[in-house]
Parts: C-alpha cells; sequence; structure tokens
C-alpha cells in the first residue's frame, strides 16, 4: 500500500551504480538468481493471461459479467463449478478469472497516470532545484502527510463511488512518490560529469532532462512500477470491498469478498477465492519487485 | 533537542493547515448538495433553505473557510450529516476501541518483525530466511479484510476457539461491567482488576489485531533485515567478534541498537497503514471504532464527518512521525543536529 523505497528513509539519494543495468539485464537476472522472484514472474504471467484471455477461458463468462442463475446459488466447489457459485448463483471460478482484467487494468492505468504527473515534476525539480524544487517538495509533504488509501478513499467519496473514480482518487494520491523518486534521481544525476559535459555544450535542458536523466532513471521508476502495480491491484480491491470502488455486479475481487462476507461459516468459497486471487497477484508484483530492487540498489545486498 | 522539538511542531501544524484547506475544496466540489444529505431527499424546497442557512452554507466558501477554521480550534468540529450529532462527540465515543486495536496490533507487529528480521539476517539466503522473506512480502501483499475472514473461518468457524465479532461479549455489560478510569476499556479492565472482562476482551482482540498486525509486520522484519545485515558488515562487529564477545550478545545489543534507526523509520510507515488499516479490520470484525464510522461517513457522503476523519488520520500520521522523530533523535544524536 506504501510504496516502500522511495522514501529513502536515510535520506540518501538511491543512485544507480557505475554501469547501471538495464530493465531486462535486471529482470533476467534476478529470474535466474532467485526462485521467489521467478515464482512472482509466473503468477505476474499467470494474470497477464487472465486478463486477456479471461472471456474465452471462464466457463460461464455471462455469469463472469454478472449475469445471475437463480436456480445454483451457493453450491460448493464440484466438478461443474470448481470454486463454487455465490449467492446469486453465479460461477466463482469464472468471476475471479474475469476480475484480473479489471484488476490489471486499472492498475496499470493508475501506475501510468501517476508516473506521467510525477516523473516530469520531479525531473524538472530535481534538475532545476531552486524555488520550484522547494515548492514541489513542499507540496508532495502535503500529499504525503495523508495515511496512504485515506486521500483515495475521500476523493471517491467526494466523487462517488465507481472503478473510474477510484481509479482517478488512486493516480491523485499516487502520483508524488514518482516525483520524489524522479527528483532524487535527478538531483543526483545532476552533478556528474556527462551532465555538466552536456550542459558545458550547450544542450538545451529539455534534451538533457530527456537524454540523460530520464533515461537513466528508467530503470529505479519501472522497479517502484513493479511494486505499484501489486499495491494498486490491493488499494483498488480495499476501496471495493467497503463500497467504493467497482459496484455490482461487475467483477471485481475485492467487491466479490464483500458480497461473501455474510456468508463467510456457511459458504466459505464465496469470498475466500477473489480474496487468495487479490493476495496472489498483489504477492506476484511483491516478489519480483523485491527481488529487482535488491539487485538494484547493492548497498542492501551482502550475500 | 527543544529546538528540533519545536521546529517539527511548526511544520507539522503548516502541514495540517494546508490539509485543512485541500480537504474543505474537496468538499466544497462536491457534486450532491450537503443539505439534501441532512435533510433528506424528500424534504420540500423550504426545508432545504432552512438546513443550508442553519449549516451556513449559503455564505461565501472563504467565509465559510475561516470560520470552520476557527471553529475546529475552539473544539468545533461541525456536527454528522448522517447522526446529527457533534462529529467531535462521535469520534471520542470511538477513539478508545480504535487505539486499543491499533496499539496492540503495532505492539506486535514492532516485536514479532524485529525478530525476525534480527534472526533472519543471521544467515542470508538460507532456508530461515528465505522463509521469513516470503512472510513478510507475503504480510505486505495480503488483503486485511480477507485475512480476517480467513482467520475468523479457522478460528472461529473451524476451532471454534475465540469469538467472531465485538470488542466484548454482550453479557459483559451486566456480568462484570468495566469501571471507567482512562476510557480504554480493556486496560481499564485489566487496572480494575475485572478478569472476566479482560479475558473476554483479549479473546475479542486477538483476531483483529493480528489481521492489522500482517501488513506492518511484514514492512518491519523486511527493514529490521536489512538493516541488521548492513551493520553485520561493519569493521567494529568484526572487532567485536575477535575481542571475544558472545554472538548472541553482538547481534542483539550492538548490532541491533545500530540498525535501529531506519527501523524506526519504516515503523512511522507501518503506523501509517495501520491507521486505515483499521477501516477494513473495524469493518471485518465489527469492532466498535472510528473505522466503522469512517467508511459509512464515505459512504453517506457525510462531509462534516469525514473532515473530521481526515483531520484525525493525519494528525495521528504526524505524531507517529513526530514520535519516531524524537526516538531517533535519542538514538543517533547525528538526527537533531543536522
Amino acid at each position: 500500500m506504501i510504496p516502500i523505497t522511495t522514501a529513502a528513509p536515510t535520506g540518501v539519494a538511491p543512485s544507480p551504480a557505475p554501469n547501471a543495468p538495464g530493465p531486462a539485464q535486471l529482470l533476467l537476472r534476478a529470474l535466474q538468481r532467485d526462485r521467489l522472484a521467478a515464482f512472482g514472474a509466473a503468477i505476474i504471467l499467470l494474470v497477464l493471461v487472465l486478463a486477456v484471455f479471461g472471456q474465452w477461458l471462464a466457463p460461464f463468462p455471462e455469469q463472469g459479467m454478472g449475469a445471475t442463475n437463480a436456480s445454483a446459488r451457493n453450491l460448493a466447489p464440484d466438478a461443474a463449478h470448481w470454486l463454487g457459485t455465490d449467492q446469486l448463483g453465479r460461477d466463482v471460478l469464472s468471476r475471479v478469472i474475469m476480475g484480473a482484467n479489471p484488476a490489471l487494468t486499472i492498475s496499470l492505468l493508475v501506475v501510468t497516470a501517476a508516473a506521467l504527473i510525477g516523473i516530469p515534476l520531479g525531473a524538472l525539480a530535481g534538475y532545476r532545484g531552486g524555488w520550484v524544487d522547494e515548492a514541489l517538495m513542499r507540496v508532495t509533504e502535503v500529499f504525503q502527510a495523508f495515511p496512504p488509501l485515506l486521500l483515495a478513499m475521500v476523493t471517491v467519496s467526494i466523487l462517488g463511488p465507481s472503478l473510474t473514480n477510484a481509479g482517478i482518487a488512486l493516480a491523485v494520491s499516487w502520483w508524488p512518490w514518482y516525483a520524489r523518486l524522479v527528483r532524487a534521481e535527478a538531483r543526483s544525476l545532476r552533478e556528474r560529469p556527462y551532465v555538466e559535459a552536456a550542459r558545458a555544450m550547450g544542450i538545451p535542458p529539455a534534451l538533457i532532462v530527456g537524454r540523460h536523466i530520464l533515461r537513466n532513471c528508467l530503470t529505479p521508476i519501472l522497479v517502484q512500477a513493479t511494486v505499484d502495480i501489486g499495491s494498486v491491484i490491493l488499494a483498488a480491491g480495499s476501496l471495493a470491498f467497503i463500497g467504493l470502488g467497482t459496484q455490482p455486479p461487475l467483477p471485481d475481487w475485492g467487491l466479490m469478498v464483500a458480497e461473501g462476507r455474510g456468508l463467510i461459516f456457511s459458504a466459505w468459497w464465496v469470498s475466500t477465492f477473489p480474496g487468495l486471487a487479490i493476495f496472489l497477484a498483489v504477492l506476484g508484483f511483491n516478489l519480483l519487485g523485491d527481488s529487482l530492487r535488491d539487485l538494484l540498489d547493492p548497498r542492501q545486498v551482502k550475500r | 533537542m527543544l529546538r528540533f522539538v519545536a521546529r517539527r511542531l511548526i511544520t507539522s501544524v503548516l502541514v495540517l493547515a494546508v490539509l485543512t484547506a485541500i480537504v474543505f475544496i474537496l468538499a466544497r466540489i462536491v457534486p450532491s448538495d450537503p443539505a439534501v444529505i441532512y435533510a433528506g431527499p424528500k424534504a420540500p424546497p423550504a426545508e432545504l433553505d432552512r438546513v443550508r442557512e442553519h449549516l451556513g452554507f449559503n455564505r461565501p466558501v472563504l467565509e465559510q473557510y475561516f470560520d470552520y477554521v476557527a471553529k475546529l480550534i475552539t473544539g468545533d468540529w461541525g456536527e454528522s450529516l448522517a447522526t446529527k450529532r457533534p462529529v467531535l462527540d462521535e469520534l471520542a465515543a470511538r477513539l478508545p476501541a480504535t487505539l486499543e486495536l491499533i496499539g496492540a496490533a503495532m505492539a506486535f507487529a514492532v516485536s514479532a518483525g524485529i525478530i525476525l528480521g534480527v534472526v533472519a539476517a543471521r544467515r542470508p539466503g538460507r532456508i530461515l530466511d528465505g522463509t521469513v522473506r516470503f512472510l513478510s512480502i507475503g504480510g505486505i501483499s495480503v488483503p486485511a479484510f480477507w485475512l480476517g475472514l480467513l482467520l475468523q473461518l479457522v478460528f472461529v468457524g473451524g476451532l471454534g476457539l475465540l469469538p467472531a465479532t465485538g470488542q466484548f461479549s454482550n453479557t459483559i455489560k451486566y456480568s462484570d461491567p468495566i469501571t471507567h478510569v482512562t476510557g480504554l476499556p480493556l486496560f481499564d479492565s485489566l487496572i480494575t482488576g475485572n478478569a472476566t472482562a479482560f479475558t473476554d476482551g483479549l479473546q475479542h482482540l486477538i483476531l483483529p489485531a493480528l489481521t492489522l498486525a500482517a501488513y506492518p509486520l511484514g514492512l518491519i522484519a523486511r527493514m529490521t533485515r536489512a538493516s541488521m545485515l548492513e551493520v553485520m558488515s561493519q569493521d567494529y562487529i568484526f572487532t567485536a567478534t575477535a575481542y571475544g564477545l558472545r554472538e548472541g550478545a553482538i547481534r542483539w545489543r550492538l548490532a541491533l541498537r545500530n540498525a535501529l534507526p531506519p527501523v524506526l523509520t519504516i515503523v512511522g510507515m507501518a503506523s501509517a497503514y495501520a491507521l486505515t488499516g483499521t477501516f477494513f479490520v473495524e469493518a471485518v470484525f465489527n469492532w466498535p471504532g472510528i473505522g466503522q464510522f469512517a467508511t459509512s461517513s464515505m459512504l453517506a457522503v457525510d462531509y462534516p464527518a469525514i473532515m473530521a476523519i481526515t483531520l484525525l488520520g493525519a494528525a495521528g500520521y504526524l505524531l507517529a512521525n513526530f514520535i519516531v522523530d524524537i526516538l531517533q533523535a535519542r538514538i543517533d544524536p547525528r538526527v537533531s543536529a543536522s
């Protein structure tokens, strides 16, 4: 829920090591070195497949989208319904499979939007310094003074609960993390000899920022984004659980857990499997992201 | 030290001021009419006008804002649109339950997290380390509301060991009523020697506290491990080993103390998580705290309540960070000097 590393607790800017690896290289190394990272990547791959091909993989696609079947309510898992049916007779497996698409879509959109707002602001503040930097840092501090999710919850409450508004609210509360991450990187890169050389050659600032600063921030941004996609899935599911996200009858893992809440002792499968889906999806992104971060930040790896 | 504390206090107040402004602006662009929420959807226009007059909606926004801040300072936090009672009373009635829940969860998360982190750092890369890593990443990945349901399923439905919901059994208030001392019910039952109520409350507390602790526990264990590994590779640890100090003493006394500052920082972040995490945990366990009031206010767009909750949450977060900073400065004198 909280992007864990961006705050750089000790106040030290995370700076890429000399010969910082590219994203693809980093990913390959993590997968080879670390079984948990590979496990995480496998989960992510599964979620991706479900998100893209879900409507063809689900045994009852119309029920996945909300069609009810009154004659088959609260059936325990069996051969026809592997994960049972819910209180409206809908196949839980189909709804879990078809929940992958909205979960992944919203988290990709939120992270992209947060990055698109945060990265330019952070690069500008870090590269320019001075009052621009000061102003941006104060603004991000105010945003970060809200406990995680609280600002998003308030925003959704005011805009009205829906998946779209939940996405907007999450993006609004997420961008400061990217701004701070890029700012820290930009500040440390600004003083590098090659950036100074580019400045001395009279290359316009916009070009320097684009070519030297942003390109070198790419890997840490992607690592952060990996963790954040998981965090947003969790956040969106949480919002939906309390009624501030996706509305029925759409398939949303958090909403499905809420719908089965009252049945936990009589029909445990209704809540258990959608919740498991959130857990596994978030776990996948966190396992992979954690491993990538260890590789990226050599201070932490002492093996 | 005193100057350090004063400076932190001033920034905290400034942040809170900006925060109120943001929330106030948010509440003012609200598409639905708060007067309708207050008076009900079928209220006649004349009644709505009267409500607007009563709540002050017909005056300029800036005036309303300054008025709001002035009232905040004097302790008038407005009236809940849903319950028609002062928001501050609503919050005060629910705060003790939430404080006990968060307190128990954080106490467990900090102690268990630090122990797990130190143990994992003993032999990095081995099975125990891998297990702790998986557990801690699991802790930050698991949806609290789902973990709560699972625990209910196992410990209430399956094993029948613990109660499912609530803070005390309904019978307690007749058989063993709790004497009011501090207002924190479980704590009061302990210090007044009300063993029946205390045991009952403790049984009710275990599952929600464990659920709420999962995320902070994961964060703290992970950070402790990383910080311990860094400290254990320092020269002075090598020296201490060469002097023949026992390994346990080096690890738990010397190294842990120096590994604590980053852990403390993460404890601050973790307690911020607990502040909103409790919304979800309270919903699952029907815990009579602020979290339940918060979610119902947000669903009802009860904006005076929402604003008060936001302020309280932000103030709680600032307070947690403030305490962390002071502890930090005590452990590490370089902090207050900077």
